[in-house]
């Protein structure tokens, strides 16, 4: 019943904080494709995959405010909690878990339910 | 005649000064012509207000403008009036003063208002020429005969009348320290954190600020000769022309003390001012009432009630003082203080700190009343509060939210502001108060903010009361009031681009975050539109100061290459007005093969773009080109991009200008400039124009006679030719009207806006007063250009091919695969 569900994800060091600019992003290359990492001013952590729900523009290139970013091609602006687009626009893009724990970024690549 | 004067009873004043004379009005004002009125002052001038030192020292005042009662006031109301002697002796016996020239006069009645003496440290050397006390016109003279910028003061006393002191000696560009003996300034109104923004705030303005410091003796020339030096007790030197002691004052009750009359501090009086004779008042400055003498004028004024009402015999107050409140007169520091500020054990506190906007606030209360009241930093609330505490009324549920002033209290602000005492002072920066911005809009029948500044000045400066004269405007005006509708920059504000900028500047803010408070930014740390524009704009108004903020840079600026729709990048060297080379050329061809670039185009602007780099190749590819001498196009980005030109005279048969060198020279003196968006420039070297000249932001024509220049051209959506901005003959004409102009645009239009809707919006007219009509406004533009120009041209690809930190933004974190 349980089969190819992990219940228990696993977290893997990513790196450290600091390699993330704050209110910037960094990518993490996975066989699903780039992860990208954000961190906002107050240092929480949130990670989506790098594709706007749009027309798939590099969410970790756009600009990071609040617990937003705003897409580089478009303009949408795209929730970190949520991964939805805000605003008028609609469309979501996958979440992942992710935490900080000493410094350290750790990141799960199975979906956030 | 004589008669008359033999029946008047004669009051006699001693001390023309401000309670003195405040009195003579009182009683004028009640029994007029009851007295033959005499008075004494020590002072050769006529009564003026002393609190205006402070302004008359820094130069904001001249004497004329802060004389209280002038010569013709006295001779008006049959006063006379003996200026510049004192009076030594009081015979109560015989009720006759004598003064020191032996001047004498009989009284019936005497009125004492002998103010107070500063007190002079008795320390070695305190009798230097240079070293002087601050109360009187004749000190502020004596300073300015010694103040010049470069030289040295040192006030003792870091008090409200030290730092105001310090403040005026400051302005007139002395290097003034502070000299305090306790750990904190107004240790007797300020916290030691508030004391701390205090000192940064005067630290910031170039004083130096000595706490804790005690002060041993006044070095100086030889035995007797001017001040050199103020010794410390721990021996340091502090280098000194001018030394000021403020370390405060001390009743005047000689006179009364040797007349026999009741003293202890200072003269001591019953509740109608009254002293131990019945024939002598006392009011002012050198009393002791209840054990309490005063240092401040509001009391003062009570006091002179209530002498009048005994002494004309029409009613019989009682003085009880009330709580005064202090300002600090330091222009840029908002500061006030009033009541029982130090709280004690029966009372409580309520603190505001706002650290990162200097912001202090405590208010004292007992029992759910208001008893004292701290602001520092921002002091627009004060009056409120000030009332507050003067009608003592149990505070009930305004204790939840009145640290954040009435604006919360009440649910409309203009009520507060309604509410606001007509003397309360709007506008810190350049002290305009409430009753003189209504006054202003009624007599001039001023409808805008920018009237209201022209005429009064108030919000002009740093522009932090801005929406408290908007609201002026709108209580005197109502409806009348309509605000020009400005766009919000973005949503995180309801300021538009221009307030922006020009807070920025007037306010000295520096940073994203500096602004984002000033202007109560709604958002923490704005959105994708407004922190871009903020980073232009602090670039545009601090160059080589401000630090750019990569985060908040569009993500082609932050690669310094252009995103295309499939998120890989575009790379586009700089070919200056269009020239190249065979080795730029080989160069472009060995990164094109060795990247396995996809796709090699020429652009309109005249230059090569190879398009499709993957991200991870950016920098190697970079590298590689600058190996070759190219740099960045800036194709990518809200700045200079191109210089289009023809190959003019050099080559080309109807050429009469060498538009090619004319374009190259332009480039390398204009490349690398951030603009509010992009900029174009073209050079053609006839009126055929073959570069397009008339159709980008600057264009430029030769002809036989010179050069044609051109402004506001766009070949985009909406295309637009360009307007003529005026016809120059030389070479650098050429370049200093292109920087001018690039440079007034620059720091004029709003984020995101290009020449061609700036000068719509602005008009042609007005660019040309500026550039064209004032050629001293066009050389400091072409200065200031030039001068930020020497921060910006730089190659932001050899920079970052040469930071390895910057170049992890181009990798990969981890790759998980
Ligand atoms: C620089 C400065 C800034 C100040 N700022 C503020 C402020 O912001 N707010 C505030 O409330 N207060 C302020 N004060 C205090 C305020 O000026 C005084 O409280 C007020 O002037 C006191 O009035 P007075 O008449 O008692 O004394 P004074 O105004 O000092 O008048 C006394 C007069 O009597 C004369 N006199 C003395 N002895 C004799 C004699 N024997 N014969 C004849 N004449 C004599 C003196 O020469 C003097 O002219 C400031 C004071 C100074 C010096
Ligand atoms: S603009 Fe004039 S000089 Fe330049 S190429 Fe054209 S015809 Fe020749
Ligand atoms: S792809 Fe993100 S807004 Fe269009």
């Amino acid at each position: 019943m349980m089969d190819g569900m992990r219940v228990v994800r696993d977290f893997v060091d990513v790196g450290a904080l600091e390699e993330i600019p704050s209110l910037g992003a960094r990518c993490v290359k996975t066989a699903m494709g780039d992860i990208a990492v954000f961190r906002t001013a107050d240092d929480t952590v949130y990670a989506l995959r790098n594709q706007c729900p749009h027309k798939a523009g590099p969410l970790s290139q756009g600009i990071v405010h609040g617990d937003a970013v705003t897409c580089p091609l478009h303009g949408w602006v795209i929730s970190l909690q949520s991964g939805k687009a805000m605003g008028l626009d609609t469309g979501c893009t996958p979440r992942f878990s992710v935490k900080v724990e000493h410094g350290r970024v750790l990141l799960s690549v199975g979906v956030t339910a | 005649m004589n008669m008359m004067n033999s029946v008047r009873k004669k009051l006699v004043v001693i001390g023309n000064g401000m309670a003195g004379m405040r009195t003579v009005e009182e009683i004028l004002q009640r029994t007029p012509g009851m007295f033959e009125i005499t008075v004494f002052g020590a002072e050769p001038q006529p009564n003026y207000d002393r609190i205006m030192l402070s302004p008359l020292l820094a130069g904001d005042k001249s004497f004329a403008q802060i004389v209280l009662n002038s010569l013709e006031w006295y001779e008006a109301n049959n006063i006379k009036l003996i200026a510049g002697e004192a009076v030594v002796t009081i015979d109560r016996e015989a009720k006759l003063v004598i003064g020191e020239a032996g001047t004498t006069r009989p009284y019936d009645l005497l009125l004492l208002a002998t103010g107070s003496n500063p007190f002079v440290l008795p320390l070695p050397g305190v009798n230097r020429p240079g070293v002087m006390t601050f109360r009187s016109v004749a000190d502020v003279e004596q300073m300015l005969s010694i103040a010049a910028p470069g030289k040295n003061a040192v006030v003792i006393g870091g008090g409200l009348l030290g730092l105001e002191a310090a403040h005026g000696l400051n302005l007139r560009g002395m290097n003034v320290s502070v000299v305090h003996l306790m750990p904190m300034l107004m240790e007797r109104q300020l916290d030691a954190a508030s004391a701390h923004l205090l000192e940064r705030k005067l630290t910031s303005r170039g004083m130096n600020i000595y706490t804790s410091a005690n002060t041993e003796a006044f070095d100086g020339d030889g035995e007797n000769g001017p001040v050199r030096a103020v010794v410390l007790k721990d021996e340091q030197r502090i280098e000194a022309d001018l030394v000021v002691m403020a370390v405060g004052i001390r009743p005047n009750a000689t006179l009364a003390k040797s007349a026999g009359l009741a003293t202890d501090r200072g003269v001591l009086v019953d509740d109608a001012m009254r002293t131990s004779d019945p024939a002598i008042f006392a009011i002012g400055e050198c009393v002791e009432h209840n054990k309490q003498c005063y240092g401040l004028v509001a009391p003062i004024w009570d006091m002179a009630k209530v002498a009048a009402d005994h002494i004309c015999g029409v009613a019989e107050p009682v003085f009880s003082p009330i709580a005064s409140g202090t300002r600090l007169k330091v222009s840029g520091i908002e500061m006030f203080s009033a009541g029982a500020f130090m709280g004690d054990k029966s009372t409580e506190d309520v603190v505001l700190r706002d650290g990162a906007r200097g912001i202090y606030k405590r208010l004292v209360l007992r029992e759910d009343r208001l008893v004292g009241v701290v602001c520092f930093g921002d002091a627009r609330d004060a009056g409120w509060y000030f009332e507050l505490l003067k009608n003592g009324e149990p505070l009930g549920e305004l204790r939840d939210t009145m640290i954040f002033g009435p604006v919360v209290a009440s649910d409309d602000p203009d009520d507060a502001l309604a509410a606001m005492a007509d003397g309360a002072e709007i506008c810190g920066c350049n002290g305009v108060k409430k009753s003189t911005i209504c006054k202003s809009i009624a007599e001039h029948g001023l409808t805008s903010l920018d009237d209201v500044r022209a005429r009064t000045k108030a919000s002009a400066s740093c522009g932090s009361c801005t929406g408290l004269v908007e609201g002026l405007l709108k209580l005197s005006l109502g409806t009348g009031y309509a605000p020009a509708a400005v766009k919000p920059l973005c949503k995180c504000t309801s300021h538009g681009h221009d307030e922006v900028r020009r807070r920025i500047k007037g306010g000295a803010l520096k940073t994203i975050p500096a602004v984002m408070q000033a202007l109560e930014w709604t958002t923490p740390n704005g959105c994708g539109s407004c922190r871009p524009a903020l980073n232009f704009y602090l670039l545009a108004a601090w160059p080589g100061e401000y630090v750019d903020d990569a985060q908040s840079r569009f993500v082609n600026e932050r690669m310094h290459a252009n995103i295309q729709k499939d998120g890989t990048y575009s790379v586009v060297p700089r070919m200056w007005g269009g020239t190249t080379s065979a080795k730029e050329l080989r160069a472009i061809a060995d990164v094109v093969e060795k990247f396995d670039i996809p796709a090699v185009k020429v652009t309109g602007g005249q230059r090569i773009d190879m398009l499709g780099v993957k991200k991870e190749d950016l920098q190697a590819v970079w590298k590689d080109l600058n190996a070759a001498g190219l740099v960045s196009g800036h194709a990518y980005g809200k700045a200079l991009r191109t210089v289009k030109t023809c190959v003019g005279s050099e080559w080309c048969r109807f050429g009469v200008q060498d538009s090619t060198a004319m374009g190259i020279a332009l480039e390398k003196t204009t490349w690398g400039s951030w603009h509010p968006h992009k900029v174009k420039l073209a050079v053609s070297g006839c009126p055929r124009n073959c570069a397009e000249a008339t159709i980008k932001d600057f264009g430029v024509v030769a002809t036989e006679a010179g050069w044609d220049l051109h402004v506001g051209g766009n070949g985009g959506i909406k295309v637009r030719a360009t307007e003529l901005l005026c016809k120059v003959t030389t070479e650098e004409e050429v370049m200093e009207y292109a920087c001018a102009f690039l440079q007034l645009y620059r720091m004029e239009a709003h984020y995101l806006e290009r020449t061609a809707p700036w000068i719509e919006r602005v008009g042609l007219k007005y660019v040309q007063e500026k550039i064209v009509e004032n050629a001293e406004l066009r050389l400091s533009l072409f200065k200031d250009f030039m001068h930020a120009q020497k921060f910006a041209r730089t190659d932001p690809w050899a920079e970052q091919a040469a930071d390895q930190q910057a170049g992890k933004k181009f990798n990969a974190m981890a790759e998980l695969v």
